[in-house]
């Protein structure tokens, strides 16, 4: 393929929307082609530079009360009884959603601190993780093979939980680096979906409870626990990655 | 009863969505008043559109209500911005290392100077693309183009912003 060719593949190629074989052409011209690796490299630092999260706009959370005020005035609800008390506990789990969120947004902006900057830096992770076709450096749906693959990687010992049997199957580990350190990444999948958990010891050994975070799309759920932290991503919807984080939590509780 | 339904309905589906909405608006109206009064109205058009929302994203269909709301909102304040021409200027040289670096070191308000520069049907794409992981598909649905079309914005949009971050002054660096 000639450079001309390239041109045309390479914002595909950049952005995952090529098939296989349009894959493997933009690669095969990209091992051979340095101008057209030169470019790819600044395609790719265009996007991490715009994908950090710090151009994203959050919502105020005052506008969301005005919103949720305007949509219940505007749909006029009326109170009921009996039958359609599951629908209030629809509404008050949204609320309580919402709650969540709210709350979780008024933390981070109160603290524009290290939270927030690894977040952006796990998001960068697991977006190169789709991006560079590197997902894994070991593929195995075996804990008892990914955990020891750690092993001499790692200055410590990453609990690995194969959740398959409670819906979100490994698929393999990986090194990576976050808050500048090297970390455990490990892969998970649900459906389609893929959820990066990055581990790594915690500095201090208190423990935190499940926060959640909305970046560029992307939901992030945090926590630590028995000396180490953990950080859950992907682009599967908050629910069912909340499940993720309790259903792991449940099978790591021994320390 | 129904409408009690859709309104529970409604906050649990669409109102995740908000911080997408905003985003979207802040970019295409460039201020912070305006974004909140453009979202307000579109979950309003959602809520009464909402009867014909049969499941899917919810994100999408929402930024597709939203996005017009916004069209609707520069129609009547900034109709200049919309006939803007996109001029293409010639990328000088091949791309080259130092650009890496530049594209690296880029820091948020040159960012932001240089998105904001972007034509507005430019801007959405990169926005929806870079910021919101929409794909082309999603984002051709959206903003009611063809893929091609959406491909085509893409790349000039990126080319126009490495432009204009690799040609910014040396004091825009971190």
């Amino acid at each position: 393929m000639s450079c001309e060719g390239m041109k045309t593949l390479i914002q595909g190629y950049v952005d995952g929307e090529l098939d296989l074989l349009g894959n493997l052409r933009a690669e095969e011209h990209l091992k051979d082609c340095a101008v057209c690796a030169r470019d790819l490299r600044n395609h790719q630092a265009l996007r991490v530079a715009l994908g950090g999260g710090s151009l994203y706009f959050s919502a105020p959370a005052t506008l969301r009360g005005r919103i949720r005020s305007a949509v219940r005035a505007a749909s006029n609800p009326e109170p009921r009884r009996g039958s359609s008390s599951w629908r209030w506990m629809a509404v008050a789990a949204s609320f309580a959603l919402v709650a969540i969120a709210v709350g979780s947004f008024v933390l981070l902006r109160s603290r524009p601190s290290k939270d927030e900057l690894l977040a952006q830096e796990i998001v960068a992770g697991h977006v190169r993780s789709m991006m560079a076709g590197h997902l894994t450096d070991v593929a195995s749906t075996d804990q008892h093979t990914v955990k020891p693959w750690f092993d001499g990687r790692l200055d410590f010992a990453p609990p690995v939980e194969d959740l398959a049997p409670r819906g979100f199957p490994l698929v393999g580990g990986r090194l990576d680096y976050a808050g500048s350190r090297p970390v455990a990444a490990l892969v998970y999948q649900r459906r389609q979906h893929v959820i990066n958990l990055f581990v790594w010891p915690s500095a201090d050994e208190s423990d935190a409870r499940n926060r959640m975070v909305v970046r560029q799309g992307y939901n992030l759920i945090h926590w630590s626990r028995a000396g180490m932290v953990y950080w859950a991503v992907s682009d599967l919807n908050l629910n069912e990655l909340q499940e993720f984080a309790e259903k792991l939590q449940n099978s790591t509780s021994r320390p | 009863m129904q409408e009690q339904s859709d309104a529970a309905r409604f906050e649990q589906a669409v109102l995740p969505h908000l911080d997408a909405a905003f985003n979207l608006a802040r970019w295409l109206t460039r201020n912070d008043a305006d974004a909140e009064d453009v979202v307000q109205e579109g979950f309003l058009r959602a809520l009464r559109f909402f009867g014909g929302f049969r499941g899917g994203d919810a994100r999408a269909w929402l930024l597709t209500i939203v996005r017009n709301a916004c069209y609707t909102w520069l129609r009547r304040n900034r109709v200049s911005e919309l006939a803007t021409p996109f001029d293409e200027e010639e990328h000088s040289g091949e791309s080259d290392d130092p650009e890496t670096e530049l594209l690296e070191g880029a820091d948020r308000e040159i960012l932001r100077q240089a998105l904001e520069a972007l034509p507005v049907e430019f801007r959405e794409v990169v926005i929806l693309r870079e910021l919101e992981g929409l794909s082309y598909k999603k984002i051709a649905g959206i903003a009611d183009v063809p893929v091609g079309t959406v491909m085509s914005r893409l790349a000039r949009g990126r080319k126009r912003l490495r432009l204009s971050l690799i040609s910014r002054p040396e004091g825009g660096r971190k």
